[in-house]
């Protein structure tokens, strides 16, 4: 399987797949922490993967998304966006939002 | 290597001409900054977008000489 099946799997069998440096418990950067602790705080079940584990992954995430940086945050398939939208759409409800319409949270 | 002020403004000038740019050395270490950028050329794109245009304008260096720029990009009407 190739770096591009593998990430494809990864976000096919998570509907909220984090790209992160580090681990939801252990976050080794600032901004994977914050995506990690938004998605804590709205209380949604998601899978953090860990790129620093893996240097295949950590070049691949970033050409699969067509995205220079980590974290990056997929839901149900689509990318999110990083840290500083992910940020924005938290601040603004937004990322609330989708996730309600998506059932991936509690919508009362 | 890290980037100046001047150096990031000068990159997403010359490929977003008419961005009004503001950035700001967040810990003055040259190597974590917030950058708030505003030009017509985000008007009526996904903020996913707006953001790839000035990842775009840095080239390799996101990620690599500069390893922290908070982006924030706004619409010119």
């Amino acid at each position: 399987m190739n770096i591009n099946e593998e990430i494809k799997e990864l976000i096919n069998k998570n509907d909220v797949c984090l790209f992160m440096k580090g681990t939801p418990d252990n976050p080794q950067c600032g901004f994977s922490m914050a995506v990690s602790n938004i998605l804590k705080h709205l209380e949604v079940d998601f899978k953090g993967i860990n790129i620093l584990e893996n240097n295949n992954l950590r070049q691949g995430i970033k050409d699969f998304s067509d995205w220079p940086t980590i974290p990056q945050l997929y839901v149900k398939q689509e990318f999110v966006g990083g840290s500083d939208i992910v940020k924005e759409l938290f601040e603004n409800g937004e990322l609330k939002e989708l996730l309600k319409q998506k059932f991936l949270i509690k919508t009362t | 290597m890290a980037l100046s002020i001047k150096e990031i403004t000068d990159l997403i000038t010359a490929s977003i001409p008419d961005a009004v740019i503001e950035i700001n050395d967040l810990m003055g270490d040259n190597n974590h900054y917030s950058a708030k950028i505003t030009s017509k050329v985000f008007n009526n794109l996904s903020k996913i977008e707006q953001h790839k245009l000035v990842y775009k304008s840095l080239g390799k260096k996101m990620g690599n000489e500069l390893h922290a720029l908070t982006i924030t990009t706004k619409e010119l009407k």
